[in-house]
């Protein structure tokens, strides 16, 4: 067990809580640092994925797991970034200048879209990001001069200013770069008093405004961050794919966003990246299964739908928090051993109320 | 005529968008929950009410009715065991949760062998027959949507208005606690609810069958009801119907006098600016918490 000594008020607000965090952190960056070393390509190239996914579903989880505004519409913001990238890219314009140019860009879609936000609430929200996806997916492939349609649209490589990224290995310490730096914004953004602001919005929009919030600039800012970040993490989903289509910016995209945050755990910054994984690991697990399985069973067109419906739903059942909250128990578990009890995380007995009220 | 013509292909696409929708607004008004797997639901009827006519061999009547109990059923068990265990919790773990439950329907009717993958057709009496009524050519599969779609919405807006069903549905879904404390049973209500939603679901799958065929992603056609219950308010059973009137028709008209895309996407366009103008829709009430 270990006693956190406070002496100090900065303690409460530290990135790194004590000496474990320091070491274990330092330990990931390193593994993360030496991994084309120790992985073949194709799992670097997984791995490429996570970071990428993890960057979007930090956007995510910054609106749906800390402001509590659900967007189902949030690959459109995916798309907004992957096409700018694209085409600014495709113009000659070196990497850093277009990935600020994609996420700005998202970020003032995110604007737009978030105007709503302020006027309604919970699902009605739900219906105004889902209807933006859909206009917009539309708009991606109806603007044929800019996106290449549904013919789709090749995107050349990054160019850090005459330094071409052209093998996975350097993109791949580019997305980790990249990861790195928002993971630390958006951990930063979460102690200041915006991201303060942000939590306080979720848990009570009421208690919120009574404490001099102003509830439509802090939804409206979370909305650009969040759509912000989903750019970038497109702009990079963009040079890592390579080539870009409509449909790869779809209500089921959005989904699997979505599904990604609240499997991971909703309002951890953890359940990010948990659920990156999921969402890479999952299919290659399924593909792995499937020689175990009856023929019939295992080349089923519906069986990786089938599979991800039924785990979100055992998720929402049994583990609200998502694999941070299972994770958060098996630590406790170990940090306490043997004087964990079964009823430590047990889930408040709770009635709903209207929401109509909020 | 031809304005009149798109208008009525409007109004019957517009009532399967309605049907849906009523669907969507039946479990918000009792659970205040919204349920993403209607369309699934919908599609699971479609097949359900196929295979009693193709493969158990089914009268037509006996057919829609065997399918209607069995979809009840369905709903009703599918509350009890999915649903229930998360009772009171945030409203968006359950919509979550249909997102999931519409994820497997989906997936198991694709897995099911030779059949899940194809398209089919439903073998219904009114096949293809049309009437010529003063110069308009009138689908006669429109006109049952159209009828079914009315009578359907006067008996929910009955039950809702008139029964003691009705009222402690609406008591649960604005406080369970307060429900509870005044003796109505919320648990079977809930299930209730859910039961004549996939009742409603099926004859929804069961009217647009004809029309667009059965197959496994005829449920997405869902995505298209939740802009009708939007515009209609959510909360209103007649306001549903509204709401997919209305988008029916826009699509239908954007369809025919704007250029390709915009049929697809006039629903989301509809649903955005009534967001903007009136949030609480067409029908919808008005409610402010007073602290």
């Amino acid at each position: 067990m270990r006693f956190l000594f406070k002496t100090d008020y900065a303690q409460d607000i530290r990135l790194a809580k004590h000496g474990g965090h320091v070491f274990w952190y330092s330990l990931l960056i390193l593994a993360l640092a030496a991994a084309p070393w120790i992985f073949e390509e194709y799992w670097l190239a997984q791995l490429t994925f996570v970071l990428i996914y993890g960057i979007v579903g930090l956007g995510l989880m910054l609106l749906a797991g800390f402001t509590g505004l659900f967007s189902l519409g949030h690959a459109a913001f995916l798309g907004v970034g992957a096409y700018t990238q694209a085409v600014l890219t495709n113009m000659g314009w070196p990497f850093p200048v277009a990935l600020f140019v994609a996420g700005g860009l998202s970020a003032a879609t995110g604007v737009v879209v978030g105007l709503p936000a302020l006027r309604v609430k919970g699902i009605y929200l739900g219906m105004a990001t889902l209807s933006f996806g859909f206009i917009l997916e539309e708009v991606f492939a109806r603007w044929e001069s800019v996106t290449g349609g549904n013919a789709g649209l090749n995107v050349k490589p990054p160019d850090l200013f005459g330094w071409i990224v052209d093998s996975p290995t350097k993109f791949y310490f580019l997305c980790l770069v990249i990861t790195v730096a928002t993971t630390l914004g958006v951990l930063n953004l979460l102690r200041s008093p915006t991201g303060r602001a942000f939590v306080a919005i979720r848990d009570s929009e009421i208690s919120a405004q009574s404490m001099g919030i102003h509830l439509a600039r802090y939804k409206t800012m979370s909305f650009a961050i969040s759509a912000a970040l989903a750019g970038i993490g497109g702009a990079l989903y963009a040079h890592n794919i390579r080539f870009l289509s409509p449909d790869q910016f779809n209500i089921i995209q959005s989904i699997d966003l979505l599904l990604m945050v609240v499997i991971g755990g909703l309002g951890s910054i953890h359940g990010v990246f948990f659920g990156a994984i999921f969402l890479i690991t999952m299919p290659q697990l399924i593909s792995a299964t499937k020689d175990w399985l009856p023929a019939v069973v295992a080349d089923a067109p519906g069986l990786k739908s089938a599979i991800y419906g039924a785990v979100l739903v055992a998720f929402v059942m049994f583990e609200p928090m998502g694999l941070y909250g299972r994770w958060l128990k098996v630590r406790t578990f170990f940090q306490l051993f043997p004087f964990y009890r079964k009823g430590m995380f047990k889930r408040q007995k709770a009635f709903q109320k209207s929401d109509r009220l909020k | 005529m031809q304005f009149l013509q798109l208008v009525i292909a409007g109004v019957a696409q517009g009532c399967i968008y309605g049907l849906i929708a009523l669907g969507f607004v039946l479990i918000y008004k009792a659970t205040e929950t919204v349920s993403f797997a209607q369309g699934d639901l919908m599609m699971l009827g479609a097949f359900c009410g196929l295979g009693s006519m193709t493969f158990l061999g089914f009268p037509f009547w006996i057919a829609v009715i065997a399918t209607i109990a069995a979809m009840a059923g369905f709903g009703f068990l599918a509350e009890r065991v999915v649903i229930r265990p998360i009772l009171g919790q945030p409203a968006f773990s359950i919509v979550m949760l249909t997102i999931g439950v519409g994820y497997v329907l989906r997936g198991l009717i694709t897995m099911v062998p030779n059949i899940g993958t194809e398209t089919h057709m439903l073998p219904v009496p009114y096949k293809d027959q049309v009437a010529h009524w003063g110069g308009l050519v009138l689908n006669i599969e429109q006109m049952v949507v159209i009828a079914a779609t009315a009578l359907l919405c006067v008996a929910l807006f009955a039950l809702f208005k008139y029964s003691k069903l009705g009222i402690a549905m609406q008591a649960s879904s604005q406080n369970q606690l307060a429900a509870y404390y005044m003796g109505i049973p919320v648990q079977r209500l809930n299930g209730l609810v859910w039961a004549l939603a996939a009742a409603v679901a099926a004859i929804a799958g069961l009217l647009l069958a004809p029309i667009t065929f059965v197959h496994a992603n005829m449920g997405f056609i869902g995505l298209k009801a939740f802009p009708a219950a939007v515009v209609g308010g959510f909360t209103s059973l007649p306001g549903a119907i509204v709401g997919g009137l209305v988008i029916g028709v826009v699509e239908s008209l954007s369809g025919f006098y704007l250029p390709p895309g915009f049929k697809d996407v006039a629903a989301y366009v509809v649903v955005l600016i009534m967001l903007m103008v009136k949030p609480n829709g067409l029908f919808g009430e008005k409610l402010r918490k007073k602290v």
